[in-house]
């Protein structure tokens, strides 16, 4: 029982990471855009919150916690919608292909973050944040304390229940507002949207940067909240920013999906160190890697049944990846 | 000069796409309580001028007025907020949406988001128009007529004034064809200005008011409906006959070496894009194909060539030298296969770079791609085909850099070149070509008739699908005309008219299908 509440609580923070990732994807794609920049930006985000935070905590005297969240928060949003900037500009005013752009974006982010990132760490193997992380990481005050439903579902960090809340506010921007029908058409058929007198490419720049920045709370969360508020040489965020994207997919572009998604994928993902004591199966360190493939087995199989089933709704925006050009002939 | 009168009027308009002018210089006025029809070929530039208005091309050259006022449509926002409405050939609608979902999109800017209140708007234009429309109904649920039902209350909704309607009874069956011109005579009754384009002769003289006419993205003139006929509108639309002076050497001793027999292919949207379509083509002859594009010409060639599946029932083969009484079925077979089983078919596709060539590869390796599977070796022989490539840039003139610069940096004509070399490399039996001269200038296009005219007098049965009228009747001995996918008759090239021709691209002769040849 003990291991299973500890199973779950692993796996709740790490959903939250790439639910984060995976409902910024979402609000990206659903505008055609397929931005595989996501672990570049959630560590740009990451770490724009983590180095904000820091400089925060040791340059004043008395660093308050709230200024503290809010600082991070902000520089986070902004950094990581600066890439997705990067991103809109290339593929939808330059029309350069969205996937190579992507993954370029993915390497600059995490170049960009680990190479500013030298300068905090300034020789060691990693610095911290306490402040922020134990602002970041505040357990609800009186909840927590009940029991086992305390520690499984009210002992995270605020941005695990932001997270929620986002999902199911996104699902009612894409079904029951102006702007979500919008939006859907322009991932779908650019050019009906456009013949419907919607300005695509603000669409399509809106949100790539939005999606971006939701994806970059990602990164922060990972940074000041699940790592501890320390900021080290070696980062699991790609990793992370890898099954966000393959979140997008399992939810079907969905992102009530993504809530149950995401925690399924962290549950999967620790499958490897509750299987012993859980079910009595142990796994040889050699096969821990292998076990955490897990989530992307699932999103495979998603996939398969998907198109096995060939429900339109289930099906990507149709004009996803491609650029849009309205005199093309 | 400003006048009221007009609901939307265009002056001098002119657009070009890089070297290509979609339209020159026309000026065409439409009146409230009208309907126009905007007759001409394929490559007229109805849709290009019609684009313009909607806001989804924007001229070179030229004014739109609306009303009394000049206008400039920069988008096709800009063209709604004018009143225009266009129901484009493939519609504009979000697949997974609803109809209302659709109709939604359409909504005024400021309009605040209320499905409740679309619902009944869109209803009551349902109403007051005799749709049947479910508008909880997704759009890839609908057929197509339904589609378009969906597009015009789309249009309707926003509050058109004028409407231009896009070859809308392409896709429709000839009952809902009738049900759209009652909508259309309803609108006109309404006082809005409506714009159908088309290329079907007894459509234009069912329902419109007056019939102006394109050709070649010039405007030609324009007549009162009720003033004109059939002959007098298709000698307008294809002009008069051009003489061109291509030789035509008489057939010698023709064998028939192709045979299609009831042949139908059925499109990715369930209907019949060819439909029991028959002919034979006969070595040491010319078989033009003429019909407006999109008639079935693409799939008749790529049914042959193995590259489009043909409907039950259908009947190709193939007759080899020397063995004329043991045809070979060609149905069933891949382009492979018919190549492995000794059958020579060459075949010059219409979308060149994309199916005749690969852009990104030269010369060379292009001339490679008919020869890699010779041989046992697994290293491809490089040496033949270079000589190949060598071979057909001196024959053929083809101006390259050199024979590894990739084929998509030459010009059209090169381009052409070298897939026609390649094909006629390979010894055929039967040639097919798709729009063989479209784009090139007149010496290339002269030096590919001449080409073709070689292969005519080896013997080899020429299949030739063109939309210049004028080439068509210099260069074949027979031509098929196709009309919505079947066959309108076989016409001898050297006696018959442009007109007769065009007339039967443009009008389904059922019941007087004749085969003079």
């Amino acid at each position: 029982m003990s291991s299973l509440i500890a199973w779950i609580m692993r796996a709740i923070p790490f959903g939250t990471i790439i639910m984060y990732g995976a409902m910024g994807e979402t609000i990206t794609e659903k505008s055609g855009n397929l931005n595989l920049g996501v672990p570049g930006i959630m560590y740009l985000g990451g770490f724009a919150g983590f180095a904000s935070a820091y400089f925060y905590e040791n340059n004043v005297a008395n660093p308050n916690p709230v200024l503290s969240v809010i600082i991070a928060l902000v520089c986070a949003l902004v950094a990581s919608a600066l890439g997705g900037l990067i991103y809109a500009f290339l593929t939808i005013s330059l029309r350069a292909n969205q996937n190579v752009t992507g993954l370029a974006l993915t390497t600059f982010g995490m170049g960009v973050a680990n190479f500013f990132g030298v300068f905090i760490l300034d020789g060691a193997t990693y610095s911290a944040a306490p402040i922020a992380n134990k602002a970041f990481a505040a357990k609800i005050p009186v909840l927590s304390q009940m029991g086992v439903l305390g520690q499984t579902v009210f002992s995270y960090g605020f941005l695990a229940y932001a997270a929620i809340v986002l999902a199911i506010v996104l699902h009612w921007f894409f079904n029951c507002t102006r702007a979500g029908l919008n939006l859907r058409a322009v991932g779908e058929n650019p050019a009906t949207a456009d013949a419907a007198g919607i300005n695509v490419t603000k669409y399509k720049y809106l949100a790539t940067c939005i999606g971006a920045a939701i994806c970059g709370v990602g990164g922060l969360y990972y940074v000041l909240d699940y790592n501890q508020g320390i900021w080290a040489t070696t980062g699991q965020i790609e990793a992370l920013g890898w099954l966000a994207l393959a979140l997008v997919i399992f939810t079907t572009w969905k992102p009530l999906n993504a809530i149950w998604g995401a925690y399924l994928f962290g549950i999967l993902y620790w499958l490897y160190q509750f299987l012993p004591s859980l079910l009595g199966i142990t796994v040889s360190s050699a096969m821990t890697d292998l076990v955490q493939m897990v989530p992307y087995v699932v999103t495979i199989l998603v996939l398969i049944a998907v198109s096995m089933r060939r429900k339109k709704e289930d099906q990507p925006p149709a004009h996803l990846g491609l650029a849009y050009f309205r005199e093309e002939r | 000069m400003p006048n009221t009168q007009y609901a939307i009027r265009l002056e001098h308009i002119t657009k070009t796409f890089g070297e290509v002018t979609a339209n020159h210089d026309v000026s065409l006025e439409v009146h409230h309580g009208e309907i126009l029809s905007l007759l001409g070929e394929n490559g007229s530039g109805k849709t290009t001028l019609m684009n313009m208005i909607a806001g989804i091309y924007y001229p070179d050259e030229g004014e739109i007025y609306v009303g009394d006022e000049a206008v400039d449509i920069r988008s096709p926002r800009d063209a709604l907020r004018l009143g225009i409405g266009m129901i484009h050939q493939h519609f504009k609608l979000v697949d997974v949406f609803t109809a209302l979902e659709n109709i939604a999109l359409c909504m005024e800017p400021g309009e605040k988001f209320d499905l409740k209140k679309v619902r009944s708007k869109a209803r009551a234009i349902c109403e007051k128009y005799g749709f049947a429309l479910d508008l909880d109904q997704k759009v890839y649920e609908m057929s197509v007529s339904q589609k378009q039902t969906l597009e015009i209350v789309k249009v309707l909704f926003r509050g058109a004034d004028i409407l231009i309607l896009d070859e809308p009874t392409a896709v429709l069956t000839p009952q809902e064809t009738d049900k759209l011109f009652a909508v259309m005579r309803n609108m006109k009754a309404d006082g809005k200005a409506v714009v159908i384009i088309t290329h079907k002769l007894h459509e234009v003289l069912t329902i419109s008011d007056r019939v102006a006419i394109l050709r070649r993205g010039e405007y030609v003139g324009d007549v009162a409906t009720k003033d004109a006929n059939e002959a007098m509108l298709t000698e307008m639309m294809v002009g008069k006959k051009v003489e061109l002076d291509i030789e035509r050497p008489l057939p010698v001793n023709p064998t028939r070496r192709l045979s299609v027999h009831h042949l139908s292919v059925t499109g990715p949207e369930g209907g019949r894009v060819l439909d029991d379509v028959s002919f034979d083509a006969y070595g040491g002859e010319i078989l033009g194909i003429a019909g407006i594009s999109g008639n079935g010409q693409k799939e008749l060639l790529e049914a042959i060539a193995g590259l489009q599946r043909a409907d039950g029932g259908a009947q190709i083969q193939f007759f080899a030298p020397g063995a004329e009484d043991k045809p070979t079925s060609l149905i069933g077979k891949t382009p492979k296969d018919i190549r492995d089983a000794g059958i020579h078919l060459s075949f010059v596709p219409e979308d060149r770079l994309g199916m005749g060539l690969v852009g990104s590869m030269g010369m060379t390796d292009n001339m490679m791609l008919k020869s890699y599977g010779k041989g046992h070796s697994p290293i491809v022989d490089r040496k033949s085909p270079r000589e190949l490539a060598e071979e057909v840039r001196t024959e053929l003139g083809v101006v390259t850099p050199g024979l590894n610069t990739p084929v998509s940096q030459l010009s059209g004509g090169n381009v052409q070149k070298v897939l026609v070399g390649r094909e006629l490399a390979a010894s055929p039996i039967v040639l097919m070509t798709a729009y063989a001269v479209r784009g090139l200038d007149i010496n290339t296009s002269y030096t590919i008739y001449h080409l073709l005219n070689e292969q005519k007098k080896k013997g080899v049965a020429v299949i030739y699908v063109g939309e210049d009228l004028d080439v068509l009747l210099e260069l074949c001995d027979r031509i098929l005309v196709l009309c919505g996918g079947k066959a309108n008759g076989i016409l001898d090239a050297r006696t018959t008219t442009k007109e007769e021709v065009g007339l039967r691209m443009t009008d389904l002769q059922s019941n007087k299908k004749e085969v003079r040849a």
